[in-house]
C-alpha cells in the first residue's frame, strides 16, 4: 500500500533558521498519526506545508500520489494554481484559533465552500450540514453567529465546516490549545470519534498526551525539525529512549483524565472566589 | 438664464428668496456630480486595493507609481488634463462626465488606502481558512475578506464622501452649471456677491451635515455581527 502523506527529504528554513531538517514521514491511509515536541520543533510546520500555507524549499512532499512541485514552476510554491488546489482538495485543516468566517452563520460556515468549491446544490449542501452539526452535537446552533458559542463549540463548528470538504487527510493544528479547561473535552470527544468511526487520515499536532495515546496508531517526537524517536503510543510515552524524549515528557504535566482536571478547575476557581469575597 | 432675468433686488431678503430655485437647480449638478465621483472612487479604489495586493511585480509597480501619482498632483490640474488634453486624443466627454471622473480617480486612488487598511486588518486566520476550504481568489475576496473589511472602513468612506461633496465646486472651472457657477453668474449679473455666495456656502453645509449624518446611520444599520475593532 502506498502511503496517503509522504515527506522526503524536507528542508525548510526562515532565512538562516532551519525549521525542517531533511524530515521524513510517511502516514499510510487511515491512520492517525500524533505530532509532539516542544515549541519550535517544527511540528505545525509540517501540517502548514501540507496544507499548502507553506512552502519548502528542499526535498518532496506527497499527497494521494500527488507532488508538491511540479518541475519547471517558480518559487515559492513551485507548483500552478491549479495544482495546489487538486492538493488542497485532498487535504482539511483545523487550526488552533478555529478561524470561522465570523460574518457568516454557522449554517453558512459550513455550506459556503461546499458550493462555490465542490458545486453541490443549496439542498445537498444544507443536508450535508445537518448532518455534520448533527455529528458535532450542536444542530440547534445552526443560524448562530460564530461569536455566540464559546471556544469548544466554535471548534466543533471548524471540524464540521473541514469535513464538509470530503478531505482525505485531515490536520490538526492543537486544536485544544486556545480552549478554556472545561471546554477541551468535548472537542476531543469529536476527534474521538471521528477517529474511531471513519477511516479517514488524521495528522494532529497536540499537547495533550493522555488523549495522544488514546487516538493515535503512531507517536512522533520531533526535535530541532527532525522525527528522532517515533512508535505506538504505549510505549513513546512509557518508555521513551532518546534522552530529549524523556527530557520533553517530563517537562509537561502528567496526563490526567478530565474529571480530575475538571475538579481541578472548579476547586481553583472557588478558591479564588473565596479570596475575592475576603477582601 | 431667463431666470436670472427675474431676480428681485428691491430687498435683501427678497434676493435671497428670489435667486434661491436657481441656487437649488445648481446644487442637484452638484450633488450628482458628487455622487457619481464617489460611486466611481468606490469602485475603482476597490479594484485599485487588490490589485495593488498582486504578487506579480509588473502589475503593483505601474500601480504604485500611478496612484502615487493621482494622489500627489493637484485635483485641479488633473481635472485640466482630463478637460483639455484628452479631446485632443478623440476621448471627448461632457464637462459633468468629465469633473465625475476626475473625482472618481482621485478619490479613487485615496480610497485604495482605506480599503488596503480594511484588508489589512483582518487576521491572517481567515486568509489560511479560506486555502484551507480551497476557496477561488475571488471568492475569498468576495465572501470573506471584503464583507468583513467594508463596515470598518465605513466612516472613512464616509469622510470622503463630504470631501467629495466639497470638492465638487471646483467643476466651476471646466464651465460646469454646478452651484458655484450659479451664484457668480448671479453676483456677475447683479453685482451682489455676498448674498449667493453666501447661500452657496449655506446650502453647502447643509447638504455636507446630513451626509455625515446619512453616513452615521449607515454605520448602524450596516451588520457588524463577528466583526471586532469598530
Amino acid at each position: 500500500m502506498n502511503p496517503l502523506a509522504a515527506f522526503r527529504n524536507v528542508s525548510k528554513s526562515f532565512g538562516h533558521y532551519t525549521v525542517l531538517d531533511n524530515f521524513d514521514l510517511e502516514v499510510m491511509p487511515g491512520e492517525k498519526v500524533t505530532l509532539i515536541g516542544s515549541s519550535g520543533s517544527g511540528k505545525s510546520t509540517v501540517l502548514r506545508i501540507l496544507m499548502t500555507l507553506e512552502p519548502f524549499q528542499g526535498g518532496s512532499v506527497e499527497v494521494d500520489g500527488l507532488a508538491y512541485h511540479v518541475p519547471g514552476h517558480k518559487p515559492p510554491f513551485c507548483a500552478p494554481e491549479r495544482h495546489l488546489s487538486a492538493i488542497r482538495s485532498r487535504v482539511g485543516m483545523v487550526f488552533q484559533a478555529f478561524n470561522l468566517f465570523p460574518h457568516m452563520t454557522v449554517q453558512r460556515n459550513l455550506v459556503h465552500a461546499p458550493m462555490t468549491v465542490l458545486g453541490l446544490s443549496r439542498k445537498e449542501a444544507d443536508r450535508r450540514a445537518q448532518e455534520l452539526l448533527a455529528m458535532v452535537g450542536l444542530e440547534e446552533k445552526a443560524s448562530s453567529f460564530p461569536d455566540q458559542l464559546s471556544g469548544g463549540q466554535q471548534q466543533r463548528i471548524a471540524i464540521a465546516r473541514a469535513l464538509a470538504m470530503r478531505p482525505r487527510l485531515l490536520l490538526f493544528d492543537e486544536p485544544t490549545s486556545a480552549l478554556d479547561p472545561e471546554t477541551v473535552g468535548e472537542v476531543l470527544g469529536v476527534i474521538r470519534r471521528l477517529a474511531d468511526e471513519h477511516d479517514l487520515t488524521m495528522i494532529l499536532v497536540t499537547h495533550e498526551m493522555g488523549f495522544a495515546r488514546e487516538i493515535s496508531d503512531r507517536i512522533c517526537f520531533l526535535d530541532k525539525g527532525c522525527i528522532i524517536e517515533q512508535g505506538p503510543p504505549d510505549r513513546m510515552l512509557r518508555n521513551p529512549r532518546h534522552p530529549r524524549m524523556r527530557e520533553f515528557l517530563a517537562s509537561i504535566p502528567t496526563p490526567q483524565t478530565f474529571a480530575e482536571r475538571e475538579a481541578g478547575v472548579r476547586a481553583d476557581a472557588s478558591a479564588r472566589c473565596a479570596v475575592t469575597m475576603d477582601t | 438664464m431667463n431666470a436670472v432675468l427675474a431676480i428681485d433686488t428691491s430687498s435683501n431678503w427678497g434676493f435671497a428668496l428670489s435667486i434661491m430655485p436657481i441656487l437649488l437647480r445648481g446644487l442637484i449638478v452638484t450633488v450628482a456630480a458628487a455622487g457619481l465621483g464617489f460611486a466611481i472612487a468606490l469602485v475603482i479604489g476597490l479594484l485599485f486595493a487588490i490589485l495593488r495586493r498582486s504578487s506579480s511585480r509588473l502589475i503593483t509597480w505601474p500601480l504604485v507609481c500611478f496612484l502615487e501619482f493621482v494622489r500627489d498632483t493637484p485635483l485641479l490640474i488633473q481635472l485640466f488634463f482630463l478637460y483639455y488634453v484628452l479631446p485632443g486624443y478623440g476621448i471627448r466627454l461632457p464637462a459633468f462626465l468629465t469633473g465625475a471622473a476626475a473625482i472618481g480617480l482621485q478619490y479613487g486612488a485615496y480610497m485604495a488606502e482605506i480599503y488596503r487598511a480594511g484588508i489589512e486588518a483582518i487576521g491572517r486566520g481567515q486568509w489560511e481558512a479560506s486555502v484551507a476550504l480551497n476557496l477561488g481568489r475571488r471568492s475569498v475576496y468576495r465572501d470573506v475578506i471584503i464583507p468583513q473589511a467594508i463596515p470598518r472602513i465605513i466612516p472613512a468612506l464616509g469622510n470622503c464622501l463630504v470631501s467629495i461633496l466639497k470638492e465638487t465646486p471646483i467643476l466651476y472651472t471646466v464651465s460646469v452649471l454646478e452651484m458655484l457657477n450659479y451664484a457668480i453668474i448671479i453676483g456677475d449679473r447683479t453685482y451682489q456677491y455676498t448674498i449667493p455666495l453666501t447661500l452657496a456656502g449655506a446650502l453647502m453645509l447643509f447638504v455636507t451635515t446630513i451626509c455625515a449624518y446619512l453616513v452615521r446611520w449607515i454605520e448602524l444599520i450596516v451588520p457588524r455581527r463577528g466583526i471586532a475593532l469598530r
